[in-house]
């Protein structure tokens, strides 16, 4: 049974590899391009006359939660129009007639997102050496921390998958929710700087611990206590895996 | 042993739709079945149940011995599904499309690959393996859903209306790939719209209408049913309208007549009538298929 399971694994991750390196033009080279943008206006351009924030650069200092944004979006995307794809072309039933099992289905679409995510997120970290020479402070932190967050997000994107009914569904959360919350999640600024009430309500942000913890990995500088960061992103992690295995398992959206 | 066991079968959907009200079915392992219905009769529900694509409300389900509820992961081994509607990645190569299925089985690369030549080459597909499976024609498609449906080598085939929009001699090439299937072993459960299709590669059937079982019988034993058959005689032309001593004849034209034949007549003695009023008889035919009448009767009694 185990082999079947790590086949049919393999299987489902090569076709979500496949299915966004086909159109990569669509998928890999675009926030390639706006991250560039970022890095110039924000950085260089406006960066210069805002100075130092945290002790390093303004530019040192958003550079890890572009990158962090970069995968975020990518990891949700990837897994809800994927999944979405599949639920609309039906052939998601190819998958539901299958003998695999529901935690499979779920690390498949998942592992797909996750490397789409640590592609892009490898990318934009390429191009922004052209603009800032990094240094790695703590690797097992900025791994840990980018590993989870994606995983969280390809997980955020499928539950929007499986309860969506029209393409217009799965844009509703990227556009309203999750570009809203990355930007107030302290990429481009330090939580320091906001009043104490608005610090408070940052921290009901999950975007904000994830952010934090990529960010120490790179500067050795976070505005929120690391252990507790990490706890949160794993909190979310598992009541995200715990619904979408509800839902999937249940055939919510999936089975009439 | 049974392939396909089902007692007690309802769903109810969101709504109220009672799609199926208590069905009860068995096929037994090696068997070709035909499930016969309407449009909105519950065939495909009831096939979407057994594939684990629709939800039960009540009954039970077993494939070879395996409770869908309590086995479903044996169950679905035993299980190759053709859908009605094509619902494949459009966007992947016909060689991707089975691939990827047989991975979903457990079948390991090298194996699928074998698999993947021997059933597209036998479906006449495997030219076309690199090609993108949308620009495949609506023949090939269904056979894609054939060769897709066998990657894992299935002892239960479950084919939901595989030939329709198919041509004749393809739809013909088909009958032959299944009847070889089915041969080697294979159980095979067919819904289809062409009678004749059923009744030339079915032993048993089973007619659903309006959610309800209302026959599951052999093929041989439900077409002796049928009493009467009408037969079309092209016939040489004639000055005197020509007659039949139980008046079951009827005149369509000049040159074609109508004759009802019961069960157990001597078709002899309708040509010896119409020879003695000198009429010839150029060609014969049924003029519809036998299960197809006995189809409409059965279904227009149940309502």
């Amino acid at each position: 049974m185990s082999s079947l399971y790590y086949i049919a694994f393999k299987s489902l991750i090569t076709k979500e590899v496949n299915r966004f390196t086909r159109i990569w033009l669509q998928t890999l080279v675009p926030p390639a391009i706006t991250m560039s943008l970022y890095f110039v206006i924000f950085g260089n351009l406006i960066g210069e006359r805002i100075g130092q924030m945290s002790g390093v650069s303004y530019m040192e200092f958003i550079v890890p939660g572009l990158i962090m944004m970069s995968v975020i979006t990518n990891s949700y995307s990837n897994v809800a129009s994927s999944f979405f794809s599949s639920k609309f072309q039906r052939n998601v039933e190819e998958l539901m007639v299958a003998p695999v099992p529901t935690w499979i289905i779920i690390a498949g679409y998942v592992g797909g997102g996750v490397i789409r995510g640590l592609l892009v997120g490898t990318i934009v970290t390429c191009l922004s050496l052209f603009f800032v020479s990094l240094q790695i402070f703590d690797l097992a932190v900025l791994m840990a921390s980018v590993l989870s967050t994606s995983i969280l997000f390809s997980l955020g994107g499928l539950i929007n998958a499986v309860l969506a009914k029209s393409f217009d569904d799965i844009s509703i959360i990227p556009n309203f929710v999750l570009t809203p919350l990355t930007y107030l999640g302290g990429v481009f600024y330090s939580l320091t700087m906001l009043p104490d009430f608005w610090q408070g309500v940052s921290q009901a942000n999950p975007i904000v611990y994830m952010i934090n913890t990529f960010r120490y990995g790179f500067l050795g500088i976070t505005d929120i206590p690391l252990l507790h960061s990490f706890a949160m992103i794993f909190g979310f992690v598992v009541v995200l895996y715990s619904i979408a295995h509800w839902m999937i398992s249940r055939g919510i959206g999936l089975r009439s | 042993m049974n392939a396909l066991t089902i007692k007690g079968l309802t769903k109810t959907y969101k709504g109220g739709f009672e799609a199926l009200k208590g069905i009860d079915l068995t096929v037994e392992a090696g068997d070709f079945y035909a499930l016969l219905g309407p449009n909105g009769a519950g065939k495909s529900t009831t096939i979407g149940v057994i594939a684990s694509l629709v939800n039960k409300t009540q009954g039970q389900v077993e494939v070879f011995g395996y409770n869908i509820d309590t086995d479903l992961v044996q169950a679905k081994q035993h299980i190759g599904l053709v859908p009605q509607e094509f619902n494949f990645n459009q966007f992947e190569t016909v060689l991707e499309v089975v691939m990827i299925q047989a991975g979903y089985y457990g079948v390991p690369r090298s194996e699928a690959l074998k698999r993947a030549e021997t059933y597209l080459t036998q479906l006449e597909l495997w030219d076309k393996r690199d090609e993108k499976s949308r620009e495949l024609s609506g023949g090939m498609k269904r056979r894609l859903m054939i060769a897709r449906a066998l990657m894992h080598q299935p002892k239960l085939l479950i084919l939901d209306e595989p030939t329709a929009g198919v041509d004749i001699e393809l739809r013909r090439s088909m009958w032959d790939f299944l009847r070889q299937l089915n041969q080697e072993g294979v159980t095979i459960i067919l819904t289809t719209h062409y009678l004749e299709e059923a009744e030339m590669l079915c032993r048993n059937i089973g007619i659903i209408d309006h959610g309800k079982m209302i026959k599951n019988t052999s093929m041989k034993s439900l077409l002796a049913q049928l009493n009467v058959e009408t037969f079309v005689l092209e016939i040489t032309t004639t000055t005197n309208p020509c007659q039949l001593s139980d008046n079951t004849l009827r005149h369509i034209d000049d040159h074609t007549i109508e004759v009802d034949v019961e069960r157990g007549r001597s078709i002899n003695q309708l040509f010896s009538q119409l020879t003695e009023q000198g009429i010839e008889v150029t060609s014969m035919r049924n003029k519809a298929n036998r299960l197809e009448e006995l189809f409409i009767r059965l279904v227009e009694q149940s309502r």
